[in-house]
């Protein structure tokens, strides 16, 4: 299948692991990427703040790079993918250009975070990963609760070899990021990813895995400042992982 | 947190013997607090009493909730059931309210409209005068604290007793509710206890913290009151528009008192608690308590129409408060809020709540519906309007929808209501102008790629492998707490570009 990669501004300019992770984990299981170079960044931290106005030419600019790229789009993000799916159409309608809403709704049926391609439309959850750790999963908030995307990640996690799968308590809890939310009440953000630490440190995993860059950076941010020793990993790099190592 | 500013105003300047805040001055009532949340949240988060009580009750109600809700097959059937008939009384809201007043006329009530806070408190205050009582008994009321109608009713002289358990401790400490349900859930019980000995006249100076001894004690102070008043204040949790009944819905039997002893009885509800027929209270009364309290049933369902003679109280008056609600009944999206049946679920499933309390809102309605409610209420005022900060207290999670019993659309609001505070700027702001250059810098390929070139220089910054501070406005917010990466030597699109080139 073609598949066109929206890399996503952070994983793009920040963490091109996930990105790359992607391609090489698409490729591997026999599928053609394509990345559209003009591509910048889905708006959501625009819309999310309240600048619907700055967010329009983004979602137009988003819509244009991609309605022709492929039949299927990928981002390595839930929350990316919840605004395309959930505001690139609300805001178009709230600068009142219908037609680009329309558009924008087209490319949402066909945009997908990576687990639900990988076992809604690929029909794969063994995807012939190694990744010998001690790992838990944090189920981000748009994944989970925009997305919808249940135990996909779950079940792909399950089926890497070597990986050992540890619970979270209160897993489904916000790390406390939520975009300019981390900034504009950074002290509340704080006691939340408190205990979201608090909780990864319980299990004496290694790594803690999502399938949101974003949110790994929180959480990585605090875990890093604490010298706690547990590392963040994208979930697209866990599942690039073979006994080769991975090839980037 | 003991008092929020409000609640140290009202010490300082205090009029009525038992206590509450004085008057609000705005004509909105109590639907706007006097600091920006950040701020007021910045003393709640260092409360540690606080967040202990906050967190221990907040899990305690999550865990009977999720419990209750998830015995009923067709819990999402009830959620859409609940979203549609309120979606169609806003449909048709002037029409069901003339219908409403016209079935409570017909049975003997009498209806009063009031456009807002103020002119709420003078009907009732006027009511209450006319009947030469000087004090009069309340059963827990979202709309009448939203009024301030215990400080108007005090300024007249008129004695305002609250008589819920929570409402009543609240009162008792000169403090303010901070929850629907729970007013006082951001009290333990030995502080509880405290309270009494310190503010309840003739009480057992032998009182322990255990919860049936506090209840006891409440129960026989209130008792008296009870028997001795003559007018009764009650808020709505829903009106019948076609039999023009009123109910009641509370979990101690003071309402039951309240409701049926006094001659004379008073009810205020905020216009969008209608619903059209009484077999609409079907979906309602199932929804409602394994949302709230996280109960199967009700314990103490009131309901009444109009003036039965010699049964119960003999006059009826049921005033009908708008206060903003025209307003947001005007926004097509932004009218989902008044869909609310202030269950408290959104509340006690909010992770900023459980940690900051309800004080921190500064209206008197709190939580994620809170934050979305107040700011169309009272419309935002410019940048400075303190309601301008509510719609930003979230992480925008989602929990609030999905614990929500009637489906409103609380993170959409959330974000709605964000653009109205932008809206309202007038003049650009620092934010405004870090936000437009960012999307400037976003709206083509070759500026993006110019600012991740930009952004290596960072490097320099985490030499160490990783980065614990720069300068620059907004970055002490999150390197207060949280390092960040070092950018990478190579972006994404430079190693596709590379990789390209290679193939």
């Amino acid at each position: 299948m073609r598949i066109a990669l929206v890399a996503t501004c952070l994983g793009d300019a920040m963490f091109p692991q996930a990105p790359r992770a992607t391609v090489e984990l698409l490729e591997r299981l026999g599928h053609e990427v394509v990345f559209p170079a003009d591509q910048t960044c889905c708006g959501q931290m625009y819309v999310n703040t309240g600048y619907l106005d700055l967010a329009l030419p983004l979602v137009r600019h988003h819509v244009d790079v991609f309605s022709g790229a492929a039949d299927v789009v990928v981002a390595p993000s839930g929350s990316c993918v919840g605004c395309v799916r959930h505001q690139h159409a609300m805001v178009a309608r709230r600068g009142g250009d219908e037609e680009l809403a329309r558009a924008a709704e087209d490319l949402a049926a066909r945009t997908y975070e990576l687990s639900e391609l990988l076992v809604d439309v690929l029909g794969v959850t063994d995807v012939g990963a190694y990744y010998p750790h001690r790992v838990i999963y944090h189920p981000t908030c748009h994944s989970l609760r925009m997305l919808r995307v249940g135990d996909k990640p779950l079940r792909l996690l399950r089926e890497v070899r070597g990986l050992t799968l540890t619970e979270l308590p209160d897993a489904e809890v916000c790390c406390g990021f939520g975009g300019t939310f981390a900034v504009k009440n950074a002290e509340t953000s704080t006691a939340m990813l408190a205990d979201k630490m608090a909780n990864v440190l319980s299990t004496h995993a290694e790594v803690c895995t999502a399938g949101d860059t974003s949110c790994l950076m929180h959480i990585g941010g605090g875990l890093s400042r604490l010298r706690s020793g547990v590392r963040t990993v994208h979930l697209a790099e866990i599942l690039a992982s073979t006994e080769q190592g991975v090839t980037a | 947190m003991t008092t929020t500013d409000r609640g140290r105003g009202a010490q300082r300047s205090r009029t009525v013997e038992l206590g509450m805040p004085t008057v609000a001055s705005d004509p909105h009532g109590h639907l706007r607090g006097r600091e920006p949340f950040p701020v007021a949240a910045h003393r709640a988060l260092a409360d540690t009493q606080l967040r202990q009580n906050l967190g221990h009750a907040t899990r305690t109600i999550r865990a009977k909730r999720a419990a209750v809700v998830g015995e009923v097959d067709d819990w999402e059937e009830l959620r859409r059931a609940g979203e549609c008939l309120k979606a169609g009384v806003m449909a048709r809201l002037p029409e069901l309210l003339e219908q409403l007043e016209a079935s409570v006329t017909a049975r003997g009530g009498v209806v009063h409209w009031a456009r807002d806070a103020q002119e709420a408190n003078r009907i009732v205050v006027d009511l209450v005068r006319a009947t030469g009582a000087d004090e009069v008994v309340k059963v827990k009321s979202m709309a009448t604290q939203e009024t301030g109608l215990n400080e108007a009713l005090g300024e007249a002289g008129i004695a305002a007793l609250e008589t819920d358990l929570a409402e009543l401790i609240v009162q008792l400490s000169d403090d303010t509710p901070s929850h629907f349900l729970v007013p006082a859930i951001h009290r333990n019980r030995s502080e509880i206890r405290d309270i009494f000995l310190r503010e309840m006249p003739g009480v057992d100076p032998d009182l322990t913290d255990e919860p049936r001894r506090l209840a006891m004690a409440a129960r026989a102070h209130l008792r008296r009151k009870f028997l001795s008043a003559r007018v009764g204040i009650s808020g709505v949790n829903f009106a019948v528009a076609d039999s023009g009944t009123i109910s009641v819905v509370e979990s101690e039997g003071n309402g039951r008192m309240c409701l049926t002893l006094p001659d004379t009885l008073i009810t205020v509800m905020g216009v969008e608690k209608i619903v059209p027929t009484w077999s609409d209270l079907e979906v309602f009364l199932q929804l409602l308590p394994r949302s709230s309290t996280g109960e199967r049933m009700n314990p103490y369902t009131s309901t009444w129409s109009g003036v039965t003679p010699g049964d119960g109280p003999q006059a009826f008056h049921l005033v009908l408060l708008d206060n903003g609600r025209s307003n947001v009944l005007a926004s097509p999206d932004g009218r989902q809020a008044l869909h609310c049946i202030r269950c408290s679920a959104c509340l006690n499933v909010c992770p900023v709540y459980e940690r900051t309390g309800g004080h921190a809102y500064g209206s008197i309605y709190p939580g994620p519906i809170g934050a979305v409610l107040s700011p169309q209420l009272t419309g935002i005022d410019g940048p400075d309007d303190v309601n301008a900060s509510l719609p930003y207290a979230s992480s925008l999670c989602g929990a609030c929808f999905d614990a929500c019993p009637v489906r409103i659309d609380i993170p959409h609001l959330l974000v709605q209501q964000r653009a109205a505070a932008v809206a309202a700027h007038g003049r650009p702001t620092a934010q405004d102008l870090a936000m437009r250059a960012a999307a400037a810098a976003m709206a083509t390929p070759g500026r993006f790629s110019l600012l991740e070139r930009a952004m290596k220089l960072g490097r320099l910054f985490g030499r160490s492998g990783r980065i614990r501070s720069v300068p620059g406005p907004g970055a002490a917010a999150w390197f207060g707490a949280r390092d960040m990466p070092p950018p990478p030597a190579e972006t994404f699109r430079e190693w596709w570009a590379r990789r390209q080139e290679r193939s």
